[in-house]
């Protein structure tokens, strides 16, 4: 007598440690092999896009801040480049560097959280352990700039919200000299190690053909060979002026795409210091009174600072008729605002276009044909932040 | 190719027929074709050796409640062969049907998903049209500009029946949606006046 085995339907989540988040994901098993798997995202959606359509160009800076929310200040500048580009003011360069300096903070601190979490899912606790302490400096300096750890708020069109404190340079650049050797300690941990290997070497191959089809972006698709990346083919700020060089993997498996994210950590740190010996004394947003608001103790001498004031926190700056697609390179991929204005002081459309859903939604095809135990390893490397995915 | 002017002016000369404008606007081109043709202007763009859009960056609709042909579908692509963006858009009515690209595109799928469950516009040939960021359940279509900010219903846990319930929304206060502009320039008779002006210069 035949037995018919039927597949198992597995839900994976929404609350799972290894799913990063709010990820529902049923999977369809046989025996152990995956052969199908449905992602049911939306559990953290908060409608961001409807929200900034009523708010003010400057109120919008700040959900930003929640989508991808470990790397806070690379969607803020995603938004930033697009009002300015259309109400065509040009950036001071000290706010440049500034935020360029923020930017490579926060693809540093997405990259710890991603591998040692990785490491985390299949099985290594150490890693996690030591990135998180650096996480934790890195989000001091986050703090002494902008006075928050993670939803910083901190850069607008036309520059950032304040300078630097005072000190704050010193102790970033002392943090770049020690920095490299706690990547150092963590590759010790993981390069060459056994186990993680047999965990991730030729698991989740993505070729080339396949990472353009599924619009693929960042270490996705560097992972697989193809030498993009937005800093270097459309540069935005002062990326132009700077000397970084972009890794690019060679199978296109999870253990490339851990590898690139490792190097790319060592290339940040690069160009922050470059940024800071670069870096000089200077205004650090447009000197336009209708667009940056005017410093306090102006507020209390000059009229014409007063009314701005009222004007910019009462209506806000009026952003032309336009529509503009801006794309910067956020840590997870290719982060893009499609922004349509309308005249008015709030926008009229903002969609948001977040590297992880793209990521997200080749799930199906990656891991089909794989264990059950690949999913985490998967999932972690595709780099997946709710926040982004749901919008 | 490199040049953004040759590549208008290429993709005018080889789809001359099928494309009502062209512009160049921010470094972007911006393409306006017919529902009909989109499907033959993106196989195009794809697989032309001087165009080469391999990659279908995000697909979207834009609500304009007043137009006869309210939505206007937005599609943005890039070359990396030749690092150039180029926007494909094209304008229907409420309940019309459009194509689907996921045969082109897989990544198509669940954007045209979001697409759907985002403006309710429904997609012909989607293999698999479910809503994707809303609530399982959920009605209406969030980001028309007629649904309010602050939704229909809302969802709770009920102590009396033990499990999660969802009713119309109680507000203590409603949305307030301040008009800041100044009464000298914002005042809707003086605004006509300024266009009507505006025309007869």
């Amino acid at each position: 007598m035949t037995k018919k085995i039927k597949n198992l339907n597995l839900n994976f989540g929404p609350q799972h440690p290894a799913a990063h988040g709010v990820l529902r994901l049923i999977l369809e098993l046989d025996g152990e092999v995956v052969e199908k798997a449905d992602p049911h995202i939306g559990l953290l959606h908060r409608g961001t896009e409807k929200l900034i359509e009523n708010k003010t160009y400057m109120q919008a800076v700040p959900y930003f801040d929640r989508l991808d929310y470990v790397a806070p200040m690379n969607q803020e500048h995603a938004f930033a480049l697009a009002v300015e580009k259309i109400l065509k003011i040009d950036v001071p360069i000290r706010a440049q560097y500034i935020r360029v300096i923020f930017c490579e903070i926060g693809r540093i601190l997405s990259h710890i959280l991603n591998v040692t979490t990785q490491a985390l899912d299949v099985g290594a606790l150490t890693p996690s352990l030591w990135g998180f302490e650096e996480r934790e400096t890195l989000m001091t300096f986050y703090e002494r700039a902008s006075g928050s750890r993670l939803h910083a708020n901190y850069f607008r069109p036309g520059g950032v919200h304040q300078d630097l404190p005072k000190g704050l340079e010193e102790d970033i650049l002392k943090f770049c000299e020690t920095f490299p050797n706690i990547i150092n300690d963590l590759e010790s941990l993981l390069t060459d190690n056994r186990i993680f290997k047999q965990r991730n070497v030729d698991i989740g191959v993505v070729t080339k053909e396949v990472a353009l089809d599924y619009s693929f972006s960042g270490v996705m698709i560097r992972g697989s060979g193809v030498p993009w990346d937005l800093r270097k083919s459309q540069p935005y700020d002062c990326y132009e002026s700077l000397e970084f060089k972009i890794p690019v993997g060679k199978n296109g498996d999870c253990y490339d795409r851990y590898l690139c994210r490792i190097e790319e950590m060592k290339e940040s740190v690069s160009i922050i210091k470059q940024c800071l010996s670069k870096m000089e004394k200077g205004p650090i947003k447009s000197l336009d009174g209708k667009i940056s608001p005017p410093p306090k103790a102006e507020i209390k001498q000059s009229m014409e600072a007063l009314i701005h004031h009222f004007k910019l926190f009462t209506e806000g700056y009026r952003v032309p008729k336009d529509e503009i697609y801006t794309a910067v390179e956020a840590p997870k991929g290719e982060f893009g605002v499609y922004l349509i204005s309308d005249g008015s002081s709030k926008p009229y459309k903002c969609k948001i276009r977040a590297p992880g859903f793209s990521h997200l939604q080749s799930m199906d095809y990656l891991i089909k044909g794989h264990m059950l135990a690949d999913v985490p390893a998967v999932l972690g490397s595709l780099d997946i932040v709710f926040g982004e995915v749901d919008r | 190719m490199k040049n953004l002017e040759d590549l208008e002016k290429k993709i005018n000369s080889e789809l001359t027929t099928k494309i009502n404008n062209t512009e160049i606007k921010h470094n972007q081109i911006h393409i306006e074709v017919d529902k009909e043709d989109i499907i033959d202007v993106v196989v195009f763009l794809k697989t032309n050796q001087d165009t080469k859009f391999r990659q279908l960056v995000d697909i979207t609709v834009v609500d304009y409640p007043e137009q006869n042909q309210r939505f206007e579908v937005v599609y943005l692509f890039l070359s990396h062969e030749f690092n150039q963006r180029l926007i494909v858009k094209y304008s229907i009515a409420e309940n019309e049907v459009i194509p689907s690209l996921t045969s082109i595109f897989p990544s198509a799928n669940w954007m045209e998903r979001e697409v759907f469950d985002m403006y309710g516009v429904s997609f012909k040939d989607h293999p698999d049209l479910r809503r994707i960021l809303t609530d399982y359940g959920f009605e209406g279509h969030p980001l028309r500009k007629d649904f309010p900010l602050t939704g229909h219903s809302e969802v709770r846990y009920s102590e009396d029946q033990k499990k999660v319930i969802s009713e119309p929304v109680k507000l203590e206060q409603n949305y307030r949606n301040f008009d800041y502009e100044s009464p000298w320039e914002g005042t809707k008779y003086i605004k006509e006046e300024i266009e009507n002006n505006d025309k007869k210069n």
